[in-house]
């Protein structure tokens, strides 16, 4: 026989189940139906006609689109290394020191998080327009006006993240490894680091998955030359929907995602030691 | 915590990169913009700075103000529609049972993985004339009208079903930032309401209140913290969205953002899309400030 529901098990109700259920239909209705419809036969996206791969295949030879694709890739890549640096310098700056303007600073270093993308993307748009950045680049180069702009957005995140990190830390150990001789340089490496390493992964995710998911500060960035995917997906879609662009979706989608559970992974066990 | 002048090497080391990033690639060309809204166009190319004020006088004519308070409105729109469709989601994973939450939260953060724009993409496929949602509609209104049949009834309903117009409208535009934006809600709710001192509710439900009065007087209130957070997380990229109103609006859902992304890449007129940027901005202030005079005044009653 069931228990009774009691009056905190929201879960075993029926309205809510019902509520949580037509959210995540809602959520992932979308994506479901995108993906399935990227093995569709029919090039009008509209009606079931037969299970096809050709459209990987076709995104797969489409060579705009895997370079479009690989620069994406980069650009997350390299974005999140210096976002990892810049920010978790920055938060063991703002943990460790008095200094002053500290405020301002920290204020200063929140507002890419809260201003709109859009007034950031214009802004930087201008600022490259003015300042003659090089084009014509060669690879990953070219890439450096997009890279930027990520790692303007991503490092406050990761600063934040490690900074709540620190609030946890025993500054004693820094001492007693001073104490016991080692320098600066080493204590940073052998004591402080390794205790930064959780939050330093968790931001590193989070710039990742940000840099993955932007569009607004990618386009207005990239100059012409520098296809990127999120504005090639974009122009194919203003062009014309073929069940192309959601092969080529799916392929990211499936990317992100395994990315970040396999991140997600390899965090869970230094959870323990931290 | 140590006086940077102890070590003022170890103190630049680290905040000098990030100082020096934060003041080169977002000071320095937002400053860039702040001028450009109060300069005059010289040339095709040039602009020159006048200390003017008929940018921000041109973007406070009707045509633009219009647009602000459209985009305001649809911004204040969907962040309600976030909250009311995220509390009872963030309070179910609140108290599920605890093998349950972690999937659950995993599935509300899984979307946010995926690009904006594909997401956005996907919206399209479900809201336009022989998308999905019209399909499912169109099911529900056939079955219905069998069901009138017997009943005679049926002549109620229509001879056919008409696709309803559900892309290229402002509707669309608001379920579109409700699906991009809703995991940005139930996070923070989530957060706080995880934090909130269960006997407290239990309190209130054994001293007679009903459930809804509890959930009223007693969740809410605790849980405001979250809510504020939540709404603006909803309500900035709201705010600011233009990709979502490009590609779900019609020609009558142009959002302040679709302006000043004109001004910028199409229209070149520099200081009108800078003084609307900045304008723009400094409503995200205003927003920003609301809340940290709320949570100033919260402390104050606290303490």
């Amino acid at each position: 026989m069931r228990s009774p529901i009691g009056p905190l098990e929201f879960t075993r109700r029926t309205w809510v189940r019902l509520w949580l259920l037509a959210v995540f239909v809602f959520l992932y209705a979308p994506i479901v139906v995108l993906i399935a419809f990227s093995f569709n036969k029919s090039k009008r996206n509209i009606v079931w006609t037969g299970f096809t791969t050709d459209w990987y295949g076709r995104a797969l030879n489409n060579s705009s689109l895997i370079e479009a694709f690989t620069n994406s890739i980069m650009i997350a890549l390299v974005s999140t290394v210096l976002s990892v640096i810049l920010g978790g310098l920055l938060a063991l700056g703002l943990y460790r020191f008095r200094f002053p303007g500290k405020s301002v600073l920290d204020g200063v270093s929140a507002l890419p998080i809260v201003i709109p993308e859009i007034c950031m993307g214009v802004a930087l748009l201008v600022f490259y327009a003015r300042v003659g950045w090089p084009t014509g680049l060669p690879w990953p180069l070219n890439l450096s006006q997009v890279i930027i702009g990520h790692v303007v957005f991503s490092f406050p995140f990761v600063a934040v993240v490690v900074r709540a990190r620190m609030e946890g830390f025993d500054r004693s150990l820094e001492e007693a490894s001073k104490d016991l001789g080692a320098s600066e340089w080493q204590t940073f490496w052998n004591v402080t680091l390794p205790y930064m390493k959780t939050g330093l992964i968790a931001g590193g995710l989070l710039a990742m998955t940000l840099s993955l998911d932007d569009f607004v500060i990618t386009f207005f960035t990239s100059g012409p030359e520098t296809i990127t995917f999120p504005v090639k997906i974009y122009s194919m879609v203003r062009q014309s929907v073929t069940p192309e662009v959601n092969a080529a979706s799916t392929i990211l989608i499936v990317f992100t995602v395994a990315l970040t559970l396999v991140a997600l992974k390899f965090q869970k066990p230094s959870e323990g030691v931290g | 915590m140590e006086n940077w002048r102890q070590q003022p090497w170890v103190f630049l080391t680290f905040i000098a990169p990030a100082a020096f990033w934060l003041l080169l690639f977002f000071l320095i060309p937002l400053g860039w913009i702040w001028f450009f809204a109060i300069g005059e166009r010289e040339g095709p190319v040039d602009i020159v700075v006048t200390w003017t004020m008929s940018n921000y006088a041109e973007a406070l004519q009707p045509i633009y103000l219009q647009l602000f308070l459209k985009t305001l409105w649809i911004a204040v729109l969907s962040t309600a529609i976030c909250l009311v469709v995220a509390f009872p989601v963030a309070l179910a994973i609140c108290f599920a049972p605890s093998r349950y939450k972690g999937l659950l939260l995993l599935l509300v953060i899984l979307p946010f993985w995926t690009n904006m724009l594909i997401r956005t993409y996907a919206m399209i496929a479900m809201l336009r004339q022989n998308g999905f949602l019209n399909d499912g509609i169109g099911a529900i209104w056939t079955a219905v009208k069998f069901l009138l049949t017997p009943v005679g009834l049926d002549g109620l309903m229509g001879e056919r079903f008409e696709p309803l117009a559900l892309l290229y409208n402002n509707t669309a535009v608001v379920m579109g930032i409700v699906y991009i934006y809703l995991p940005f809600m139930v996070l923070p709710l989530y957060a706080n309401l995880e934090k909130l001192d269960r006997s407290l509710v239990e309190a209130s439900l054994d001293l007679g209140a009903s459930q809804i009065r509890t959930f009223f007087e007693v969740i809410v209130k605790l849980a405001k913290p979250g809510i504020i957070s939540g709404i603006i997380l909803v309500f900035i990229p709201a705010l600011g969205t233009f990709l979502i109103s490009d590609l779900l609006g019609g020609p009558d859902s142009q959002l302040i953002g679709n302006v000043i992304e004109r001004q910028f890449r199409a229209a070149n007129n520099l200081p009108l899309g800078a003084a609307l940027s900045f304008l723009l901005l400094y409503l995200t202030f205003i927003a920003l400030a609301l809340r940290a005079w709320y949570a100033a005044r919260e402390e104050k009653a606290d303490a």
